[in-house]
């Protein structure tokens, strides 16, 4: 695929980064010449220097010939120009923009082709947002995803000392915790992988398992595997900046908040934006007689979400010592996110890979309805459609256990009757229904199928299995 | 000097007012009453001192500069009730000029604190004259002359912003000042034809209705009858004045959104206006179990009848009556003369601290116990999403404190002039909120005739005072003021 990108900066950069992986032509568009160099010389891609809503610079990266842009500049203005050059003159099938402003939303008029021609709006801030929200809402977990429009989760958690199915096999699971459909998809010991999970893998102490499950049993899966503590209740959010703005926008009425910043000006804005029962405190949230008087070791969560990411890991560990259930930080580095996740801080999260997935379900061929990208990138989950008939689908009519998955491939759930074969929604008299997958379940054509991927070099592999055969054609 | 343009500009405001005397008149000259005498010479009088002024003055025209605005806010608000008491003075036989210039104070800043009594037997003219001065000033004749004359240039919005009531008056709704004026005007004359059409309909006489209409939308209350709207004794004609006296309450420049956005939002959202409500709907439950209960009514219906009625009524800072609640015991009238200090929106044609100064100042209170508890918390006062400055914070309570002196100091001047503590403290408080009936020797059943003159012109400043919200006259007795 010949992907266009626009704008060098820390989402463009990541998003460069996931997608060069996968064999696609990425050229990036950017007015700093040294960005550009910098990426150039660490990854396979091409840089073209020069203002990017100019269709000179447009035509001279390539864009007659693209399959997608990606509009990724720091403002607003500059993406949604970008993508109506991109669909009016030169014809681009996908256009993504990442947009800020609220105001702009996926489905809105100001978006559809006579508007600024937006296919899909990505807002990192939003994305984070989404998954931090999870995590408050689940604290015994390190990340949930949904698949199906929520129908299926899945859900990442370390296994706790003395819960009911540590030092158990996997195929005591039914006999443990009766009740409950779920099914381990992988399962990492010291950040490695698993191989061959089978029904003799026994679940160790610290162990990070990924577990599918419909949505309503996340509780149970949860407890099942990590100590089930009283919910959350008292929050602490260190740093007032997008992400911790909206989050305690969308989260203030269930939970007491108290939101530090350093800058005044921003706190007064803060202040004016949320309703007063949310305390915003101005202050350094390393400073230790600050998080004592405001009582942090009261806090059953302390999320550090400033944009820098020594300040978010000190901070998260002062706060540890001095008594906070749970601490999450927000950190950009790669390197610094493996290196703490699991120490001291129990959750790290890297932003730029929250909104990858919204991106990859685009590049991916085959029908793939959602993509999550996990464990920092290293794996990925998605959710496909089973498109075609028993003879030109590789999947339909096969039970899960005889399909061609690469090896630690692993189906997970199926949905059954989302939707009509045409594509349209189904009627309210069938509920789609959730199949949690054994060896001989078998795949019906236009399924939703959950594939857990353990390494990025097997997508190909599943993407293929979601392609129709030619003969579907004709 | 300085002082001559802003004599032109008084000038132009005296004609203004003598054609608008031409209402009373028209009245006088088709009735034929006692009064159409001292019309005719009052008007040429007006008419005559205003021409004068204006013409003689005219080679100092110019353009105004915000200094001239508080003279000129001054001058028209010392003048123009002279000129209207003089229909009064010239009119009824044996009023003093003392009661003649409380009575058009009265009028002009929609008091509704009446010196006269045997209103049935005036005649008409006066008493419509009385009523139409309290609708011109109830929302002020300088917003009048904004909207009308093409007068005041830059310096018009400073002179809007002493009229118009409340702390936060640099919103405009119109990039033009005199549209702005003229769209208040048009509401508040719609709101009025609709209050006098209700009244008609419901029983009043054509004349009835125009004179109880201007005094109701104004938040005035005086009225052609010694027995007020008790006169009528009519569940529906009180009803009718609930409403209107209820619906003047609210900020005028809230419906004029609300028109323009052709929907109620604005009124609902706004935080001023929910607590004015509340705080109404509060006061009538309160009072009327608090009558059923302690204050000898036997039927819970008259109680809340009369209950609805009076604590709109002295909350909208309005002042009608139909029962003697002076007679009540202390809590229920002085709870009600204590909600017409505050209750009005700001923006409205009522009087008194204003509902928005008061949520201020519960917000900084609030705001200042929050901080003991959490000493870096950064909490500004917050009113409708959207934070307020310390700027505006500190005037607001710069201006109580103005407020507290001023009831303080006038009640105090009060008693030393020989009246007793009740009557004082509420004659101030009706005064300076511009409510109209007190307690006690100025209860609803009487009237402020039997002061003596001092106490009477002390009572006139304190309409003036109150109706210009403090500033505007106070800035005219400091020194820095005047120095060039």
């Amino acid at each position: 695929m010949k992907i266009l990108i626009l704008g060098a900066g820390r989402v463009g950069e990541s998003v460069a980064e996931s997608l060069v992986s996968e064999k696609n032509d990425i050229t990036v568009i950017d007015s700093d010449p040294d960005r550009l160099h910098m990426l150039q010389d660490r990854l396979d891609l091409r840089g073209v220097v020069g203002n990017g809503i100019q269709p000179s610079v447009l035509r001279d990266a390539g864009i007659e010939d693209a399959d997608m842009i990606i509009a990724c500049a720091p403002l607003d203005e500059t993406n949604l120009v970008v993508c109506k050059l991109a669909h009016d003159v030169f014809n681009v099938p996908t256009r993504i923009a990442r947009v800020r402003s609220p105001e702009f939303v996926n489905g809105s008029p100001l978006l559809d082709r006579n508007g600024f021609a937006v296919d899909q709006v990505i807002c990192p801030e939003q994305s984070v947002t989404a998954y931090i929200r999870k995590l408050v809402q689940y604290p015994e977990a390190l990340q949930v995803l949904e698949f199906a429009d929520g129908l299926v989760s899945l859900i990442a958690v370390r296994a706790v000392e003395g819960s009911p199915l540590v030092r158990h096999s996997l195929a005591e699971i039914p006999a443990l915790v009766p009740g409950a459909d779920m099914r381990i998809v992988a399962i990492y010991r010291l950040d490695k992988a698993l191989r061959n999970l089978a029904g003799d893998t026994r679940i160790e102490t610290g162990d990070e398992v990924f577990v599918l499950a419909p949505t309503e049993h996340i509780r149970t899966v949860l407890g099942a595997l990590a100590k089930v503590d009283r919910p959350v209740k008292r929050l602490m959010i260190a740093g007032g900046g997008k992400v911790g703005l909206r989050l305690a926008r969308e989260i203030h009425a269930q939970y007491q908040l108290k939101l530090i910043e350093p800058l005044r000006a921003r706190c007064e804005y803060l202040a004016t934006e949320l309703p007063s029962t949310v305390l915003v405190l101005q202050g350094d949230a390393t400073d230790e007689d600050l998080l004592g008087d405001e009582n942090v070791d009261e806090m059953d969560m302390f999320l550090a979400l400033t944009s820098d990411d020594e300040d978010n890991i000190m901070s998260c560990l002062l706060a540890k010592r001095m008594g906070a259930r749970r601490v999450l930080a927000v950190i950009n580095r790669r390197s610094y996110a493996d290196l703490v996740q699991g120490s001291q801080i129990d959750i790290a999260i890297a932003p730029s890979h929250a909104v990858i997935g919204e991106l990859l379900a685009y590049v991916r061929r085959g029908d793939v309805a959602a993509v999550h990208s996990l464990r920092r990138g290293a794996a990925e989950a998605l959710e496909g459609i089973v498109r075609g008939d028993r003879k030109t689908s590789r999947m339909a009519g096969l039970p899960v256990s005889e399909l061609a998955l690469p090896k630690g491939a692993q189906v997970g759930a199926i949905v059954r009757g989302m939707h009509r074969p045409d594509g349209s929604e189904a009627g309210s008299d069938a509920k789609p229904q959730v199949i949690i997958a054994h060896g001989d379940t078998v795949i019906e054509p236009n399924d939703h199928v959950v594939v857990f991927v353990p390494s990025k070099r097997m997508v190909r592999e599943v993407e293929k299995l979601f392609q129709v055969s030619a003969t579907f054609l004709f | 000097m300085g002082l001559l343009p802003v004599v032109a500009l008084v000038g132009r405001l005296v004609v203004l007012f003598a054609l608008l005397m031409g209402v009373p008149l028209a009245f006088t000259l088709s009735r034929h009453d006692a009064a159409e005498q001292a019309f005719v010479m009052a008007t040429a009088i007006t008419l005559g001192c205003g021409l004068a002024m204006s013409l003689l003055t005219r080679r100092f025209r110019r353009e105004l500069q915000p200094h001239d605005g508080f003279v000129l806010v001054g001058l028209t608000w010392l003048l123009l009730p002279a000129f209207g008491a003089l229909p009064l003075w010239l009119a009824v036989p044996g009023l003093s000029v003392t009661d003649a210039y409380f009575e058009a104070t009265s009028a002009f800043t929609a008091t509704g604190a009446t010196v006269l009594s045997g209103l049935d037997a005036l005649p008409l003219s006066v008493n419509v004259w009385r009523c139409f001065m309290m609708f011109i000033g109830g929302l002020g004749i300088i917003v009048l002359g904004v909207a009308i004359l093409p007068l005041l240039g830059v310096g018009g919005s400073q002179l809007f912003k002493t009229e118009m009531t409340g702390p936060l008056k640099d919103q405009k709704l119109t990039p033009r000042i005199a549209d702005t004026a003229r769209a208040i005007w048009v509401v508040y004359a719609l709101i009025a034809l609709a209050c006098m059409l209700a009244y008609r309909a419901a029983g009043m006489s054509w004349e009835d209705a125009f004179m109880h209409m201007c005094t109701t939308v104004s938040l005035g209350g005086f009225s052609s009858h010694d027995l007020s709207l008790g006169y009528w004794n009519s569940p529906l004609i009180e009803a009718v004045a609930i409403f209107f006296m209820f619906v003047s309450g609210v900020s005028l420049v809230m419906y004029f959104m609300a028109w323009r956005s052709r929907s109620l939002a604005p009124l609902w959202r706004s935080t001023e206006v929910r607590a004015y409500a509340g705080v109404l709907v509060a006061s009538v439950a309160l009072i009327s179990t608090y009558l059923v209960a302690f204050g000898g009514y036997a039927d819970p219906l008259l109680a809340l009848r009369h209950t609805a009625f009076h604590v709109v009524s002295v909350a909208t800072t309005t002042g009608y009556a139909t029962h003697d609640y002076a007679t009540w015991p202390l809590f229920a009238p002085l709870h009600i003369i204590l909600l017409g200090c505050f209750a009005t929106c700001a923006g409205s044609t009522g009087g008194g601290i204003k509902m928005v100064r008061m949520l201020l100042l519960l917000k900084q209170a609030q705001r200042e116990l929050v901080r003991i508890v959490h000493p870096s918390v950064v909490n500004p006062v917050v009113l409708g999403g959207r934070a307020v400055s310390d700027r505006v914070m500190q005037s607001v309570i710069a201006y109580m404190m103005m407020y507290g002196a001023t009831l303080v100091g006038l009640t105090m001047a009060l008693l030393f002039s020989g009246l007793d503590v009740v009557t004082a403290f509420t004659a101030v408080i009706a005064c300076v909120n511009n409510i109209g009936p007190g307690l006690g020797e100025v209860g609803p059943a009487l009237n402020y005739g039997k002061l003596s003159d001092l106490q009477t012109w002390i009572c006139t400043a304190a309409m003036v005072l109150g109706r210009l919200e403090l500033l505007a006259v106070l800035v005219l007795f400091t020194p820095a003021f005047w120095r060039r």
